[in-house]
């Protein structure tokens, strides 16, 4: 008994630290700098692309080099409500997920056709395509992309507002307004990833992950789950790639739709942080914003020591940094196992109370 | 009513002709060996069953539904339960999820009673110390356990076990026969591919025989065994 009270109470602390934090992290435009909310705001969104991509590559078996074409998307479906019809940015941000989801549709169909590697090139090849036909959007500056107006976040949705409550610039409420939607997302993510992973659904999903075959043979309808979690995840990847273009106010094909910082980058955050871990992408996006503003004076130098500490990680801490302290530790944040039950007795009794 | 009825079913791969026109009824609760050489097309018949493969020619029924044309997750949810020769575990989850998996889809288990039937067929096939591991960090033995007991799970009417005795000492294989013998008990009909005949004629009631994918006899396996071109193909003694 003694240990299931220990248990009880070290997760009763776990929450209450999660609150704490999560309380914290919404009073940071009340209490922190600007400078502070626009890096957070960066932080939380390379995490909610983080944790899409980790669904995909590290539960679904979908190691997708695409998803840069969900991203631009997103931010080219957004800029084209507010700029050509009138919409709010919000609201554009909601279009922006759902154009994405749209387009991961027939990108479904054709990518699932590949395994592997070759899923990888596909998905990159079609969000190559994705780019091509952005830039040939003139009525939203084509190649050379596009700004939102002037004054555009300024009347946002809910910008006029927290502009009054908190007493502070337009833009200033406008990045508060953005950085809460990006930790809403970010928590929402979090949220639905774990409700999802632990149901009967999320362990279908792993079964197909780890053997296709096998999969089929128990009753699971592999493409049925792929394509359920590839669309759910290009929505997500689509919301965040909106957000992110209100905060830069500027769109052209080669940012929105770039496969270093939308990708690749989202790929090293995982693969460090401990790929098919919830905990593992928070991890990562932190070690990549530390390694970024610490290295952000060297230029190149920056990405090869990126590359050389993805290499490192993958030769020698597959499981990731997360991986790394729950073996040393044994102790594992929202761990997505089912536990089997304690043994019955033989006769199938309840076992009696321990006094 | 057979359970599972084969009618002229022939599957080629290129030139080769795997299966050739086998045709054969497995009645409700009965248990059938296969045995033939290597090669003979036995597991590309389990494949042919469970729907891994589809046939070129001939019909497949379950209880008199024609399922011919159904995918392999059709046929588990229609009560085919299938081991693999070459153990396929689900390697990241733990043994007792890879049976949760198989009972919540393709034995329709509410969440509420998959647990204690999980537990319950990994206490009979020797599996429950290792419910917690990881299945890919299992040895081969218990590999070959996982993927009967995972089969259990879909709660099926026709299992097939694709050698799954092959490598196991006398003991284990004894225990084996055992577990096997109370899953035949349950009234769950049986195929089973076996190269170890003493495991496999202590359990089943006909005995089939395949060569180069032709069903060269089936009946008793007494019968069968004492069949002189069965020996003289499956055995290699010259008569």
């Amino acid at each position: 008994m003694s240990s299931s009270f220990s248990k009880g109470s070290a997760r009763s602390l776990g929450i209450a630290i999660a609150v704490v934090l999560v309380l914290g992290m919404i009073a940071v435009p009340v209490i922190g700098s600007r400078a502070l909310v626009q890096d957070l705001f960066s932080v939380l969104t390379l995490l909610v692309l983080a944790l899409n991509w980790n669904m995909l590559a590290g539960f679904a078996g979908l190691v997708s080099v695409g998803q840069q074409a969900f991203v631009g998307i997103g931010a080219y479906v957004m800029f084209a409500c507010t700029i050509l019809w009138g919409l709010d940015p919000l609201v554009g941000v909601l279009v922006g997920g759902v154009a994405a989801m749209l387009f991961s549709i027939p990108m479904a169909f054709f990518a699932f056709r590949l395994n592997g590697a070759y899923f990888a090139i596909g998905t990159w090849a079609v969000a190559d395509i994705a780019r091509l036909v952005a830039s040939q959007w003139t009525a939203l500056g084509g190649g050379t992309g596009t700004s939102l107006p002037k004054g555009t976040t300024k009347d946002m949705f809910g910008v006029p507002f927290v502009k009054d409550l908190l007493d502070v610039s337009s833009a200033a409420a406008a990045d508060a307004v953005t950085y809460w939607l990006a930790l809403a997302l970010a928590l929402a993510m979090l949220t639905i990833s774990y409700v999802f992973l632990r149901s009967k659904m999320g362990l279908g999903l792993q079964a197909v992950r780890d053997n296709l075959e096998a999969a089929r043979s128990v009753g699971i309808n592999p493409t049925r789950l792929k394509a359920l979690v590839f669309t759910l995840c290009a929505f997500g990847t689509g919301l965040t790639g909106a957000l992110i273009f209100i905060q830069i106010t500027r769109v052209t094909p080669q940012a929105a739709f770039a496969v270093i910082d939308w990708t690749a980058f989202v790929i090293f955050i995982v693969v460090i942080g401990g790929i098919g871990t919830l905990p593992g992408p928070i991890l990562g996006a932190l070690v990549f914003y530390a390694l970024e503003r610490l290295l952000a004076d060297y230029g190149t130098v920056y990405l090869i020591a990126l590359g050389l500490l993805g290499i490192a990680v993958m030769l020698f801490a597959r499981r990731g940094l997360w991986g790394l302290i729950t073996d040393r530790t044994g102790f594992d944040l929202l761990p997505l196992g089912h536990a089997p039950p304690a043994p019955l007795s033989e006769t199938r009794q309840p076992v009696p109370e321990r006094t | 009513m057979a359970i599972l009825s084969l009618q002229n079913v022939s599957k080629s791969f290129g030139a080769l002709k795997v299966t050739d026109d086998v045709r054969f009824e497995l009645a409700e609760g009965e248990a059938l060996g296969i045995i033939g050489p290597n090669g003979a097309g036995k597991s590309t018949l389990f494949n042919l069953i469970a729907g891994n493969l589809r046939p070129d020619e001939g019909v497949i029924t379950l209880s008199g539904r024609d399922v011919t044309g159904e995918s392999p997750m059709q046929r588990c949810a229609s009560g085919v339960g299938r081991s693999f020769q070459i153990p396929q575990p689900f390697g990241h989850l733990s043994v007792y999820e890879n049976l949760l998996v198989a009972a919540r889809f393709g034995g329709g288990v509410s969440g509420h009673d998959a647990p204690a039937l999980c537990m319950d067929i990994l206490r009979r096939t020797g599996l429950a110390e290792s419910a917690a591991k990881p299945a890919g960090s299992l040895s081969l033995l218990s590999r070959k356990r996982l993927e009967l007991a995972r089969a259990m799970a879909t709660r099926p009417r026709v299992i097939l076990l694709d050698e799954i005795a092959g490598g196991l000492t006398d003991g284990e294989c004894v225990e084996l026969v055992a577990t096997i013998r109370g899953i035949h008990g349950e009234g769950i009909a049986i195929i089973w591919i076996e190269h170890v005949l003493h495991a496999l004629t202590s359990v089943v009631e006909r005995l089939m025989v395949l060569n180069f994918g032709k069903m060269l006899m089936i009946g008793a396996p007494d019968e069968v065994m004492a069949s002189p071109e069965v020996k003289e193909i499956y055995l290699g003694i010259e008569v």
